[in-house]
């Protein structure tokens, strides 16, 4: 069966594109834009879970990606004071001592899987709460939202403890290097690069795994589910929590690569635009929302500095287009294709072929004619 | 009131097992509307219960207090010897009580073979679940086996006929292993060979389960059903063997609108 072979074949391919070609032909500041839109990748995937798989739209995924993001932050900030030392922003905001926030942040290790487990703890609480109730649909993503908007709220308003809204910046030493060299932006692309490739597979098997099976059973009846004796609030927070974990490790090599987080990055607008990507890549494949996360991004930067106000018309342009014709995205598009394509090649003319047949698909290539 | 001899099997066994359900005065109120007044029904252990009445009898209302959908007004529901009143759905089916719907739900995007193994692995807890399904397990199989879905094992469920998927959720239902089966009108918009294998596949569950049959369709009824319960305007008409509600003056006014003419086949 090729079709079994074309989803490695292209994983594979992908891979080595990501990760042999990219290094060798872009300059330093270009693969630190990919290592940039791969975070980005790190948090649609997240989405595709919880939103594509679950049915979960989640308009907050910011506040995951901000909780991963201030882990990191947090701790990269206390390592450049130097023990016993107060971070530069603290100073220059008259903190005196140390908040007891940030006292277990001293610790590299405490804070890099605060970054996993708070975001995902959050979002098992909220789950709990809502999902329980069978608060589901647009109720649950307006609430969603209004706790990016909170949560933005919150932390511009707490200058002393979060830095405001310049949020944390200016990190001299992360891990060892001085983040602004060639080389370490080429380490921290290689391990964005690395991460986002394990979180996928991880992501995959979970899709096939009966609790994915499970996932997709919530989002087409979850009252149906409920007559099979599953509880769909269990299935979903579990979901939803691994989709916050994904936004939360986004946020934590945000840091390093690009060297800030702060309220702007995590609040509503950016929360919605992540959702955008996620649908204009293909909402319903893992892949599909991992590639729009990096190609929005990308498109963002471009387009932007070209026509720095055109952007938002554009990807609302893009959106509207999606929504109308092609529900699936990229993704369905190009599967959609795929599958045309298979039919010219194994029978002429669509009407002829029978159910499975076609043994002769291209291995990976979709655009061969 | 010359009732035919009734078919003999299933009703004299059944009358002294243990009570599996048991409603006493139930009650359900739907605004102002009561839609049950003081319904009272026992079903014994392995039996085979058809539950008839005209449209708005209140059929699809009991079956839906028992299963923890609608919460009523008074009264009792006791499974087994434990209540069932205030327990959410899929706790009262951890309990063993399985259900299908009238218009039938299944996952379209899941194979055949997924949505039956989805049903048979409720018990299990969540982290066993992460694991991937391998091959076909025996609950599975058998549920396949007894519907004659087989052959669509590995379709996507979408693609199944009316009819197919009704059996698909029979299947599920066999493969939940429940003790108790409610089937809400499971022969309704088939065609007669489907009405046919339905009935079929119903006697074969029957065999080894109790079932409440929800059913309108008077044929299916006197091919099938031994125990038969009439509800009318929200309460218990009569009970009895099929001759005995057939032959009942008051069942044919309230259900037929009018004096039986017909011959039974």
């Amino acid at each position: 069966m090729t079709a079994r072979m074309r989803g490695p074949a292209l994983f594979t391919a992908v891979a080595l594109l990501v990760l042999v070609v990219a290094p060798a032909v872009l300059d330093p500041f270009r693969l630190g834009l990919l290592a940039k839109y791969l975070c980005f990748a790190i948090a649609a995937l997240g989405i595709g879970l919880a939103w594509g798989q679950g049915g979960m739209l989640t308009l907050g995924q910011g506040v995951f990606f901000g909780l991963g993001g201030y882990s990191m932050a947090m701790y990269l900030k206390l390592h450049d004071a130097g023990p016993g030392n107060l971070p530069d922003f603290m100073v220059w905001s008259g903190v005196e001592r140390l908040p007891l926030l940030w006292k277990p942040f001293t610790s590299p290790v405490f804070a890099i899987a605060a970054a996993v487990v708070v975001p995902a703890a959050a979002a098992a609480l909220l789950g709990l709460l809502v999902f329980r109730q069978r608060v589901r649909g647009a109720y649950f993503a307006i609430l969603s939202q209004a706790l990016a908007a909170a949560f933005t709220i919150w932390l511009v308003g707490q200058q002393g403890l979060t830095g405001g809204t310049n949020g944390l910046t200016h990190f001299y030493d992360v891990f060892g290097r001085d983040p602004e060299t060639d080389g370490a932006k080429r380490i921290f692309y290689f391990v964005v690069a690395v991460v986002l490739g394990a979180l996928y597979l991880l992501a995959r098997q979970l899709m096939k795994s009966r609790f994915g099976r499970l996932l997709v059973a919530v989002r087409d009846g979850e009252d149906r589910v409920r007559f099979l004796g599953y509880n769909p609030a269990t299935v979903k927070t579990v979901a939803f929590a691994v989709s916050a974990a994904m936004a939360g490790i986004a946020g934590a090599l945000y840091v390093p690569v690009v060297g800030i987080i702060s309220p702007s990055l995590l609040g509503v607008v950016p929360s919605i635009e992540l959702v955008v990507a996620v649908a204009i890549g293909g909402r319903f494949s893992l892949a599909g929302a991992a590639l729009g996360g990096v190609l929005l991004n990308w498109a963002h930067t471009t387009f932007s500095e070209q026509y720095p106000s055109g952007w938002v018309y554009l990807q609302g342009l893009m959106f509207i287009l999606v929504i109308m014709v092609a529900p699936g995205g990229v993704a369905g598009a190009a599967r959609w294709a795929a599958e045309a394509i298979g039919r010219r090649r194994t029978g002429r003319g669509p009407s002829s072929v029978p159910e499975p047949a076609g043994p002769t698909h291209g291995q990976k290539e979709v655009a061969a004619p | 009131m010359t009732s035919p001899s009734p078919p003999a099997s299933a009703a004299a066994p059944a009358s002294e097992a243990p009570a599996l359900l048991e409603i006493r005065g139930l009650e359900v109120v739907f605004g102002g509307f009561r839609a049950l007044t003081g319904v009272d029904l026992t079903v014994r252990q392995g039996e085979l219960r058809f539950l008839i009445g005209p449209n708005g009898a209140g059929k699809t209302t009991l079956i839906d207090v028992i299963t923890g959908l609608t919460r009523p007004a008074s009264g009792s529901v006791g499974f087994a010897g434990t209540s069932l009143l205030g327990r959410r759905e899929h706790r009262i089916v951890r309990l063993g009580i399985g259900r299908t719907f009238q218009t039938s739900v299944v996952f379209e995007e899941l194979t055949v073979a997924e949505n039956i193994d989805l049903a048979a692995c409720f018990r299990r807890p969540l982290p066993a679940l992460l694991r991937q399904r391998r091959g076909t397990s025996e609950a599975v199989a058998t549920a396949l086996e007894r519907t004659g879905l087989a052959g669509f094992a590995d379709r996507p469920a979408g693609v199944l006929s009316h009819g197919q998927r009704q059996w698909l959720e029979i299947g599920m239902l066999i493969a939940q292993r429940p003790r108790l089966l409610l089937l809400d009108e499971p022969v309704a918009g088939m065609s007669r060979t489907e009405r046919d294998r339905t009935g079929e596949l119903l006697v074969e569950i029957a065999k080894d389960h109790t079932v409440i049959v929800v059913e309108h369709d008077m044929e299916f009824l006197r091919r099938y059903a031994s125990q038969v319960t009439v509800l009318h305007e929200g309460s218990v008409l009569m009970e009895g063997d099929v001759a005995a509600v057939q032959a009942d003056a008051r069942v044919q006014e309230v259900y037929l609108g009018r004096p039986r003419e017909e011959k039974t086949p």
